[in-house]
């Protein structure tokens, strides 16, 4: 289903956390002009909104990449950070190793892998420590 | 049954001033969130929603994108820089602000009907 598949890009930025969430709104209106029901938006908007704050707060920065096909959108998440030591630890609700400062801002609650797993009908994280971390998500349309 | 409110309506319950979007005032709100938390918001989805927060910086204002946030109200007198309500405009999103604390702006829209 190739040629019925659209695709987006983006460079994430690590430096500023400010502008953290420019591209996972620019995902979820490209979504919206595609005509993809609300609800799966709001999916796929919140996972990748999660997975954008942890790249810029643990891994300064990475890629994001999004396919779009009739019946699945696909998302790819990678960064050049530290790595996730123990990803089971990592999934487990309020486990996080963020900083004091990111958690005045809000964020750091150990939620993010979580939620990224419940919004999305599928979840593979891959990680080596000093590398890097991948993450491949799937949401049904 | 499940009362709305109209962003208008609530303004004046909480004694709040609009600092953006006076021209979706009469966007009816059916549930609200009072959290300074950000991944509790992104884990907590409704439709028709407001969100009450003490915590100002512009992922306020993202996270409350991402799942659709009608509204937002600071409480305790916390007001927003003029990027922040840039943002919001841009997202659609009405900002209210009120001098009333988080507890008490709850408290006075529960007791005007949004139950949830």
């Amino acid at each position: 289903m190739a040629d019925n598949s659209y695709k987006l890009h983006f460079d994430i930025d690590g430096e500023d956390f400010s502008v953290a969430g420019e591209a996972s709104s620019n995902i979820k209106k490209v979504l919206n002009k595609l005509g993809i029901p609300p609800a799966i938006v709001r999916k796929v908007a919140v996972a990748t909104y999660e997975g954008e704050i942890n790249m810029v707060i643990h891994a300064d920065g990475g890629t994001i990449d999004v396919e779009i096909t009739p019946e699945c959108i696909k998302i790819l998440l990678k960064d050049k950070g530290p790595g996730i030591k123990s990803i089971d630890l990592a999934m487990q609700e309020g486990y996080s190793t963020a900083t004091a400062k990111v958690r005045e801002l809000g964020f750091g609650a150990g939620m993010g892998l979580p939620n990224m797993q419940k919004y999305t009908d599928y979840m593979k994280v891959t990680s080596e420590v000093g590398v890097g971390t991948t993450i491949e998500m799937h949401v049904n349309i | 049954m499940d009362k709305s409110m109209k962003i208008r309506d609530i303004v004046d319950v909480i004694e709040a001033t609009v600092l953006q979007g006076e021209e979706l005032l009469d966007t009816e709100i059916l549930s609200a969130y009072g959290c300074d938390l950000m991944s509790d918001v992104l884990a907590f989805v409704e439709d028709q929603c407001m969100l009450l927060t003490g915590l100002i910086n512009p992922q306020v204002i993202r996270t409350a994108e991402m799942v659709d946030m009608k509204a937002i109200v600071f409480v305790r007198g916390k007001e927003p820089t003029a990027e922040i309500l840039e943002l919001a405009k841009e997202a659609n999103m009405v900002v209210l602000a009120t001098k009333l604390p988080m507890y008490i702006s709850c408290g006075r829209l529960y007791e005007a009907g949004i139950k949830r």
